[in-house]
């Protein structure tokens, strides 16, 4: 148990080299491989939840492991978790072997080299969201990309490379920022050291840490993605294999949110505070733009990815109000987010694996010849806009509700992507589902196939269970961000000032209680 | 167990969750029931559910009544399940609770006794589709939601219900998904519904900021401590009342919201009398009522809903009476009606709305049923101008009907004249204009139903509908129809028929508590979950008032569809065509509704296309990025050389960071 985080990161590298030797392996041999080691791997994941009742309870980091690396930089091989890694790794565990199921029969070709990137994402993805070292995290950050570039680049559709180029430029110039303000942030704060937890303690000119925060913030910026840094993801979506988009919508736009949690907002309370207006603002904007955006989409991919935009969006509104209901809410989305978008890009992958497009206007009556694959879709559908009983649901409510106090006014322009979403998504169920087939391609589509089901139901399941039981998982995701709060505020307090934490109840009337319980009685 | 404290604490989940049973029963394993038996197997057993829901909530409600009485003279509880947090962060703690109080008990067992009651009509109306069981899932389903909607304990447990209605809704209206027309309008009042939603989870955000809490109970209550700064014109009490009341337009279709509702009329008739008329559509009205403590501290809340309300029954009644689909008058008499009720919630009359919500939800599910029973021997006729003359042949549907009629148009001692006649006596004292248009519209009604009724079952039959099956006319045909198969197929294919028992038995039932729920005092027993004193005074030239009116507005009628001057309507309509024309276009409200969609939403998507995406996106930030991109290409094409191969050449790069990097931090460390 000591070391289940390493464990975690080095096993699917161990599986990608044993793809690498073995030359003599089929591809069938490949894929079960592969499949049977991501399932391990998300077993061996939910060996974190055996201390659930910690990450309720405290906020220290567990599962640590520090292993000096480089010592005369300040380097070390530094992992922990707390709650908010806790389910974002989960999420990542989960979602890689069912989008290996989901490319089963869809990647035919250089089988080998799809199932070593796949595999060598995976453990980059869990090294970042376990990485205590800001230099360690940086080697997985930007290992993350490598991958991804090739799944989009190699095995992605028409404007592959004009996508993956794109995409790897985009997301390089960020992160080459956030490089440089690494840097400086080890040479000012003079403790060199990249060990984040020491980092978080020292204190920095306001001056400059508003530099190095938007350096940072514009590599989150883009990875989240945020308005205006989001027109990559649009391409690398409809390019990218659907095992690519799976991945990429469902952790790897996370790492944004998550980036600003757990390194731009801890490192520099001060400017964090002072930018959060411009965030929340961008965010609103985001949850508009994008809604309206995916409206127009002729292409189904296109849709989805728009209509992340318009979700992460949410997540960004509600991390800027840094209240502790509107963090946790916008925490919650992401996860909600991975599974819900996550399926919808499974699904269609599966309508593009049967027709060779992806167009709205070449569907239409569906729910005639497919009806079980309509009904998953519609309640896919329904998670994605936030139907209350779907998780989405929880998400945005806590979203909103929590921010209202920063912002009224833009709470009310994101309710406005709550019309819209159920606009775009309605509208787009209705062309591709309802009516008669009107195109005879459509007219003998197979039905789910059990593979399908198998990759499908999880997130179904997923997507209900976490709108009826969120409070499974809230408590330990309150935890850290309470702290982080707190730690900020305290932090951005100027010398003597005192911090003052507005409780949600500290209005409310005393509940009667007492009559209640009688009545109970 | 069985003990009353313990029976309400277990019970109401109960009721609640039969439903929710029988719909996961259909869902799952309804696709397994291929043979016409199984099917019916099915359908029988999402109506069983119903029904047990149904003596489950009586047995709840005796329970709830013979506890101990709380403070303010009211019986309730609040059963908790296994003390489990729906949502709890931040502070804000939404535990799975319901509220049982005299208010949801009305409420629940309105749902759940007329709901059983159209499952049980639905058995034979749907007998000839071949996705009834599709069909009883979702009505199953619904039944769930708007259980929860009317017993959730908070704001945030009702919004569940109420979206979770909205999609049962959606689902039914566009359960004939290959017409366009129907997948068209079921979107159309989800969309409308979600605007009204929007309101809704405004009005939730700022009652958590300004009372720190979602409960039902704490709200009403906490209200009366607020500082008084709170209050005022604009204060954030009226902020939030208005908030949700606009979210009580969207799912009570009030104006301008309700253009949804008439066209949610392409669903099957069942559906429209269970959510259309009786239950779903008067959520609002429990929402106001419930919150009826809030919104009594703001007077512009309070005005506001008044106006609304008075105003759309009014204006919804006007268009009423031009209409020839015999639907679309039931549908525009039940948004009047509804604003009756709004009315009465905006005079501070809440317990008097709900009196009429219940009197409501009997006949009018009654009118709806009967048309629907109207329709089915008519093989699928809405058209009012190819009836008439139905009065001999389908003598169970329009004795029936007439309690039904009777009940609306307020004719005494028939249920509709109690609670109109409370409601006009409410806005008397409160507002002589709106009472005035009240009584007037009271008019209206009993013109446009006595229409209706006169074309559809008096007079000569009109349409061209073969007469084949005459014989079969009358209560024989349905003792033909449990046993003999073969005539159910010859529904919808022969001439007109009276319904089988199966639709006849709820009509009949619906009758007699149309004539009857009138004498159960509704507003004495909802008031102390109100929390509102109601002080009703009495005025005893109001009966004389309210019949004089509504015998104006039949007499008329009488003379122009049954009596001497049929000729009238059409004189009457070239006379003054402006009005006919005003009423024809529904006052304008659907083209304003379609030119917005037109030029509004098509606006809103030309500009969204050709602007934000492919002006911003791909003109300007793109443009941007691929600019820099082609910046750089141009500098770095003397390292060309070292681009002879992808993965190479991405080799390089990484090596050349890495040294970078190294170099960067000898820097840093200097």
């Amino acid at each position: 148990m000591d070391h289940l985080l390493s464990l975690l990161i080095l096993t699917p590298l161990a599986g990608a080299l044993v793809l690498l030797l073995g030359r003599g392996m089929s591809n069938e041999t490949i894929k079960r491989f592969s499949l049977a080691l991501t399932l391990f791997l998300f077993a061996v994941s939910l060996l974190l939840l055996t201390q659930l009742s910690g990450f309720e309870s405290s906020t220290e980091y567990r599962f640590q492991e520090i292993v000096n690396w480089l010592p005369e930089w300040g380097i070390s091989y530094h992992l922990g978790i707390d709650g908010l890694s806790l389910w974002l790794i989960i999420l990542s565990t989960l979602l890689t072997p069912i989008s290996l199921l989901g490319s089963w029969s869809s990647i035919e070709e250089r089988v080998r080299e799809f199932n070593i990137f796949i595999l060598i994402l995976e453990s980059a993805m869990i090294g970042v969201f376990c990485a205590l070292d800001l230099f360690l995290f940086y080697v997985f950050w930007e290992a993350m990309l490598i991958p991804m570039y090739f799944l989009i680049g190699i095995f992605g559709h028409g404007r592959r490379i004009y996508a993956a180029v794109k995409f790897f430029l985009y997301t390089m110039a960020g992160s080459a920022l956030m490089l440089v303000a690494f840097l400086v942030l080890y040479r000012e704060t003079g403790s060199h050291t990249f060990d984040l937890p020491a980092l978080t303690r020292a204190s920095l000119d306001p001056g400059l840490q508003m530099w190095l925060f938007l350096a940072f913030a514009l590599a989150f910026a883009i990875k989240v993605p945020m308005f205006p840094f989001h027109t990559w993801l649009p391409d690398a979506h409809v390019e990218a294999p659907t095992a690519g988009s799976v991945i990429l919508a469902g952790v790897m736009l996370k790492m944004g949110g998550y980036g600003f949690l757990r390194l731009a907002i801890p490192l520099f309370p001060v400017a964090a505070q002072k930018a959060a207006w411009a965030i929340a603002f961008l965010g609103a904007i985001g949850i508009v733009y994008g809604a309206l955006v995916s409206l127009v989409q002729p292409d189904l991919k296109k849709l989805v990815a728009y209509s992340s935009v318009s979700h992460l969006g949410f997540v960004m509104l509600g991390i800027a109000a840094f209240s502790p209901m509107s963090v946790v809410g916008a925490s919650y989305q992401m996860l909600n987010h991975g599974v819900s978008t996550g399926a919808l890009f499974l699904m269609v992958g599966m309508l593009y694996e049967r027709r060779h497009t992806r167009l709205i206007s070449e569907f239409g009556g569906l729910k005639n010849v497919m009806p079980r694959f309509a009904a998953v879709f519609l309640l896919v559908c329904l998670s994605s806009i936030a139907v209350p009983g779907f998780n989405g649901f929880i998400g945005e409510f806590l979203i909103l509700v929590g921010s209202f106090t920063f912002s009224p006014g833009l709470v009310i322009l994101s309710t406005l992507g709550v019309i819209l979403s159920a606009a775009y998504i309605l509208w787009m169920v209705q062309r591709v589902m309802y009516g008669e087939v009107t195109n005879e391609k459509n007219a003998n589509l197979p039905d789910l196939n059990p593979r399908e089901w198998a990759t499908l139901l999880p997130l179904v399941f997923l997507a209900l269970f976490m709108g009826v039981f969120s409070s499974l998982f809230t408590p330990s995701i309150e935890k850290p961000v309470i702290k982080i709060i707190q730690d900020a505020r305290v932090r951005a307090l100027p010398p003597g000032g005192q911090i003052r934490l507005i409780p949600m109840r500290q209005a409310g009337p005393a509940p009667s209680a007492d009559t209640a319980k009688e009545a109970q009685q | 167990m069985f003990a009353a404290d313990r029976i309400v604490l277990w019970a109401p989940w109960m009721v609640v969750f039969m439903p929710l049973f029988g719909f996961m029963v259909l869902a799952f394993f309804g696709g397994l029931a291929k043979r016409q038996g199984q099917q019916q197997g099915m359908m029988v057993l999402a109506t069983a559910c119903t029904f047990a829901s149904f003596f489950l909530a009586l047995l709840t409600v005796k329970s709830l009544l013979s506890l101990p009485v709380g403070d303010h003279g009211l019986h309730f509880a609040q059963p908790t399940l296994a003390e489990f947090n729906w949502i709890d962060v931040g502070g804000l703690t939404i535990p799975m609770t319901l509220l049982i109080d005299p208010l949801s008990s009305t409420m629940m067992l309105v749902i759940t006794g007329i709901g059983s009651l159209i499952h049980l009509y639905s058995i034979g109306y749907m007998s000839h589709d071949e996705e009834r069981v599709r069909y009883f899932s979702y009505l199953n389903l619904f039944t769930f939601f708007m259980l929860v909607l009317v017993t959730g304990a908070s704001l945030a447990l009702m919004f569940v219900g109420w979206e979770g209605v909205g999609l049962c809704s959606y689902l039914l209206i566009g359960f004939w998904f290959k017409k366009k027309s129907a997948s068209d309008a079921g979107k159309k009042a989800f969309i409308v519904n979600r605007v009204g939603d929007a309101g809704l989870i405004i009005g939730m955000a700022l009652a958590a900021a300004k009372l720190g809490t979602l409960s039902l109970m704490e709200l009403s209550t906490g209200v009366k401590t607020m500082a008084i700064e709170e209050f005022g014109v604009f204060g954030p009490l009226t902020l939030i009342s208005i908030a949700l009341f606009i979210g009580a337009c969207g799912k009570s279709a009030q104006i301008p919201l309700h253009v949804w509702l008439p066209d949610a009329m392409e669903g099957p008739t069942p559906v429209s009398a269970l959510i259309h008329a009786a239950t779903m559509v008067t959520a609002g009205v429990y929402m106001v009522a419930r919150l009826g403590a809030v919104y009594q501290h703001s007077e512009t809340a309070m005005w506001l809903v008044a106006a609304i309300g008075g105003v759309t029954a009014f204006v919804a009644a006007t268009i009423a009476i031009v209409q020839n689909d015999i639907k679309k008058v039931l549908a525009y008499s039940t948004v009047s009606q509804l604003g009756y009720m709004f009315l009465a919630c905006g005079v501070g009359a809440y317990g008097v709305a709900v009196f009429h919500l219940v009197t409501h939800a009997f006949f009018k599910a009654l009118m709806f049923l009967g048309s629907g029973s109207v329709i089915h021997g008519l093989s699928g006729e809405q058209d009012m101008r190819q009836m008439g003359g139905l009065r001999t042949r389908m003598p169970w549907t329009f004795w029936t009907f007439t309690a039904g009629w009777l009940a609306i148009i307020g004719f005494p001692g028939l249920s509709g004249y109690f609670s109109k006649e409370e409601i006009l006596m409410a806005a008397f004292g409160h507002n002589v204009f709106l009472f005035g248009l009240a009584l007037f519209t009271a008019g209206l009604t009993a013109f446009y139903m006595s229409r209706l009724y006169f074309m559809t079952f008096l007079g000569e039959y009109r349409g061209g509908l073969e007469k084949k099956h005459e014989d079969h006319a009358g209560h024989d045909a349905h003792a033909d129809h449990a046993k003999a198969d073969d005539h159910s197929h010859g529904h919808g294919h022969g001439g007109i028929h009276e319904s089988p028992a199966v639709m006849l038995i709820p009509l009949f039932l619906l009758a007699i508590g149309s004539i009857l729920a009138g004498y159960i005092h509704v507003p004495q027993f909802v008031e102390p979950a109100i929390r509102v004193e109601e002080a009703l005074e009495h005025i005893s030239w109001m009966p004389v008032a309210a019949f004089a009116v509504a015998f104006a507005g039949f007499w008329l009628a009488y003379l122009m569809y049954a009596g001497p001057m049929r000729e009238l309507p059409a004189k009457v309509a070239a006379k003054f065509a402006g009005v006919k024309d005003l009423l024809d276009a529904k006052w304008g409200f659907d083209d304003a509704y379609d030119s917005f969609v037109r030029n509004g939403v098509n606006g809103v998507v030309d500009v969204s296309e050709r602007v934000l995406w492919k002006k911003v996106d791909a003109g300007w930030i793109d443009g941007a990025v691929n600019g820099i991109a082609q910046m750089t290409n141009d500098f770095s094409q003397g390292g060309k050389l070292l681009q002879n191969g992808l993965v190479r050449g991405s080799a390089i790069s990484i090596l050349a960071g890495a040294v970078a990097l190294l170099s960067a931090i000898l820097w840093a460390n200097s």
